[in-house]
């Protein structure tokens, strides 16, 4: 049980896969200016992460370890998340015309999200067991989710905010990430794996 | 060559499976209509009142959803509306030409009306009463200020009046302070570049 | 925030969350209240009370008896306007307000005969406690009674006997916190009998069984004046004057309701939802003069102060005076370098010129020097986020936030930040060290969302009414076309002749019938 809570503290605050691995920067960039459709964005990546890290697993284990096919993780991993994220589109498409419409291209993108992808190759490469490489799955979405929505809420008070000409827009997002990750830094010591 | 066989098979059918998976998933997430037009026409003002090129709001909103149209269309909605359908299309704020005027009303000159009924069927809010031969009026309540019964009028009785400013209706108008003049000066620069 | 916090969660009587001391400056408590000469005119808007505007029933020459009723009220939020003196209508025209807007209301001008003759058509009902609750609420309507704290809501509707609601407290508001004002604690020095009257009356037409009258520490004489008064009437046992800390806004209902009871009123409830009846003691004077002495509401009470005012007093002035005579009375005839405010220092609003009536809702007037003012209106400064508002707020909002959001046009967000629970006391702004006008920011804010909702509102009458309409359209084109086609089929056989292309123009011309 402590190892399961040890696994998702570490992938949420620890190793956050934004903020510390500086992976998934895109959408962290991308759709963080209003907290509504950050908190779509989060929903859709926990929905395509959890799913593309337990499916990869099971690819990895069943498909291309007893076929050797190993060269072709990639690929295989690739089309994993493909399909979910194509699958995850039609539904928010469906259900919420509106957040659709607010997360634009970065829905489809989340194709190319390098934290997806890295989550599925770095539980093959850890071993994990099918249990954790979901859990490790899960908690680095609610990593994303977490950092991508406080970012959100930030970027809402500072887009009003009486900035220097020269700072206001990109500028200022990258300073306000940039001391995001310093915070998160704090979180170093409190796993160790 | 059992090697590449395996690989293209296996791959093949991984790719299949989802393949079926997602048209399953299209057919049952198919979408009917445009939902976004009519979450844009709620933001419309609806005067009615073809400004934007379109034969009423409804026509407009469709128009902006399907992106044939630019969303600083609509007149008499101001910046206001404008900048609610940029963030709900997520597309960049434009901004809009012609000054927003004061809200308006139409007023018969009653004694001057021949009562030929040409403004009642212009009426897109059947605000006009009247019948042929007869006087007619404007409800003031309903009448959107669109201006559109001013033209087919063959003795040009109508008038655009200034809406009168009730007590009731007065709001507080912003503090008379540099700061919040800083803020309104700053939303006029700062909405086309906002992210 | 913490301690904001911890307070608010904390729910026990004796404490509201926030809330601050200004300094008090009541230096016309030790004023008799005076009664002031007849004014040359009186202007009398007619409309006076928080809800729908009047009728005037009197017409331009004709004489009027002091309590005459001027004006008939129209719809249920209302209350009728009575004449302050006997005397000749003058004329019925526009005139200034005391509204920030500086805009207009028809106002009935009365020329004075001198004579101040009452009109006495309303009985005196002293046997109060013999009679049905509801034709006694019928007299505090008939009588013109709106609160006289400020707030001005008829008080009639709040006196309902209702099943649904009963109610266990009535509280008589006697805590007056805002600096200067002091017609309050004069009044309950000067007529604690009439105040304990009105108190009775008050709760057997609600028939509450517990009632509190609550004043502040610093009137511990008016406590005093009231005791003694309240131990002359039978049957006061369960009547508790209880003296509270001075702190300001203490004298908000809501606040006031939570000291006493312990219990918050929700957002967007009333007093009588949690059992209680607020009534401010000036509102419990003008019921019980309505009541015992037949007497419409004429004139209130109100306190004539501020630095710029040689002689500071206390008035009972008539409604209407314009407020030039009365501070006339008081020294003071050249305005300038002068700020004149309506209502207290907190929470008045300033006027723009002193020719504006007293009205029902004037509870203060104040003059002070521009140079005053001028400090206490600073430069605003950008907010440095020191969290004081916040601690300050008595309904435990987020000052400083809700004021960029009003400044920036979020007006959507600052509405699910609450903005509508602002009482508008002004704590924040007496606190920010960066002279922010938060409240200002807060009127703006709420104006604006009064105006998008009125927009909304129209837009979808607006849309129905263009829906009905291509309806309309629609369903005659189809009635025309299936009327063509019928002719059409009669006429088939035969060659088109005259009768039937006749037929044909009149039905093209039908329509012009029914335009609407």
């Amino acid at each position: 049980m402590t190892e399961f809570a040890v696994i998702l503290l570490s992938a949420v605050l620890v190793n956050n896969y934004v903020l510390t691995k500086f992976l998934g920067i895109c959408p962290f960039l991308g759709v963080s200016s209003k907290v509504e459709t950050a908190v779509g964005m989060s929903f859709a990546v926990m929905f395509v992460m959890t799913l593309a890290s337990t499916a990869s697993w099971l690819v990895q284990k069943y498909i291309l370890i007893p076929l050797d096919l190993l060269y072709l993780q990639t690929i295989f991993f690739i089309l994993i998340i493909a399909s979910l994220v194509q699958f995850i589109e039609m539904m928010i498409h469906k259900t919420s015309p509106i957040l659709y419409q607010g997360l634009g291209i970065f829905l489809p993108l989340i194709t190319t999200n390098c934290a997806v992808l890295g989550v599925a190759i770095l539980n093959v490469q850890q071993e994990n067991t099918f249990i954790t490489s979901a859990l490790y799955g899960f908690g680095a979405a609610i990593g994303f989710a977490l950092v991508l929505i406080l970012f959100a809420g930030l970027r809402e008070r500072i887009e009003h905010a009486p900035i220097p000409e020269a700072f206001r827009g990109s500028p200022i997002s990258l300073i306000t990430a940039g001391m995001m990750s310093l915070a998160f830094l704090g979180f170093s010591g409190l796993v160790k794996i | 060559m059992t090697q590449l066989l395996a690989a293209i098979l296996s791959f093949s059918a991984f790719a299949l499976l989802f393949g079926v998976v997602l048209a399953i998933a299209s057919r049952v997430f198919k979408i009917e209509g445009n939902p976004m037009a009519d979450n844009i026409e709620t933001l419309l003002p609806q005067t009615q009142c073809g400004q934007c090129g379109f034969p009423g709001c409804k026509p407009y909103a469709a128009a902006v959803a399907s992106g044939e149209a630019e969303v600083n269309q609509c007149v008499p909605g101001g910046e206001r509306t404008m900048l609610q359908i940029a963030g709900l299309m997520g597309v960049e704020p434009k901004n809009i030409e012609e000054e927003p005027t004061a809200p308006m009303i139409a007023f018969v000159r009653e004694d001057e009306c021949i009562g030929c009924t040409l403004c009642i069927k212009a009426c897109p809010v059947d605000a006009i009463i009247g019948a042929p031969k007869q006087y007619h009026t404007i409800i003031t309540d309903h009448c959107t200020g669109c201006t559109l019964c001013v033209e087919p009028c063959p003795v040009d009785c109508i008038d655009m009046l200034i809406k009168p400013e009730l007590l009731e209706h007065w709001s507080w108008p912003l503090p008379d302070t540099a700061r919040a003049q800083l803020a309104i000066e700053r939303k006029g620069q700062h909405a086309p570049h906002a992210t | 925030m913490l301690h904001t916090l911890l307070r608010s969660i904390a729910e026990r009587p004796g404490i509201f969350s926030g809330g601050i001391e200004p300094e008090m400056l009541k230096i016309t408590a030790g004023s008799p209240i005076a009664t002031p000469p007849i004014a040359p005119i009186y202007i009398v808007p007619i409309k006076q009370h928080i809800g729908e505007v009047c009728t005037p029933i009197v017409s331009v020459g004709e004489h009027v008896f002091r309590g005459q009723k001027i004006a008939r009220s129209q719809g249920y939020v209302s209350v009728p306007v009575h004449a302050p003196t006997s005397g000749t209508v003058v004329k019925i025209e526009d005139h200034a307000i005391p509204h920030p807007s500086g805009m207009g209301l028809p106002s009935i001008f009365i020329e004075p005969d001198g004579e101040d003759s009452h009109d006495e058509s309303l009985e005196a009902i002293c046997d109060y406690r013999g009679r049905d609750p509801g034709e006694l609420r019928e007299r505090v309507r008939v009588c013109g009674i709106a609160g006289l704290g400020g707030a001005v809501f008829p008080t009639f509707i709040k006196l309902l006997k209702d099943q649904r609601n009963p109610i266990e407290t009535v509280i008589i508001n006697g805590i007056e916190c805002e600096p200067y004002l002091t017609n309050d604690h004069r009044l309950m020095l000067e007529k604690p009998e009439a105040i304990a009257t009105g108190l009775d009356i008050i709760m057997h037409m609600v028939g509450a069984k517990k009632a509190i009258v609550a004043i502040e520490d610093n009137k511990a004489d008016a406590a005093e004046a009231i005791r003694s008064a309240l131990n002359s009437l039978p049957d006061m046992e369960h009547v508790e004057v209880r003296l509270l800390p001075t702190r300001y806004p203490q004298g908000s209902e809501k606040q006031l309701v939570q000291v006493l009871t312990g219990k918050e009123i929700p957002a967007r409830k009333l007093p009588m939802h949690i059992g209680v009846l607020c009534q401010n003691v000036g509102t419990t004077f003008a019921i019980s003069d309505a009541i015992i002495r037949g007497r419409p509401l004429t004139e209130r009470i109100i306190t004539v102060s501020g630095d710029a005012l040689p002689r500071p007093g206390n008035v009972r002035a008539r409604l209407g005076t314009p407020i030039r005579f009365i501070l006339a009375q008081h020294g003071l005839e050249h305005f300038e370098d002068t700020h004149l405010l309506h209502g207290g220092p907190m929470m008045g609003e300033r006027l723009k010129n002193p020719d504006i009536p007293v009205v029902k809702s004037t509870n203060g007037l104040l003059a002070m020097h521009s140079e005053t003012m001028m400090k206490a209106h600073k430069v605003e400064q950008p907010c440095i986020r020191c969290g004081h508002c916040g601690v300050a707020c008595p309904v435990s909002l987020v000052p400083n936030l809700l004021a960029d959001q009003c400044r920036n046009d979020q007006f959507e967000k600052a509405e699910s930040y609450n903005l509508f629970d602002c009482i508008e006391c002004g704590a924040c702004s007496y606190v920010c060290p960066s002279n922010i006008p938060l409240v200002h920011y807060f009127r703006y804010g709420k104006g604006q969302l009064a105006q998008i909702t009125r927009a909304k509102a129209f837009a979808d009458i607006s849309k129905e009414r263009s829906e009905a309409r291509g309806t309309r359209i629609e369903r005659e084109a189809a009635a025309r076309a299936a009327k063509r086609k019928t002719v059409r089929t009669k006429h088939m056989p035969k060659p088109v002749d005259e009768k039937s292309s006749e037929e044909k123009s009149d039905i093209s011309a039908d329509p012009k019938g029914d335009g609407l």
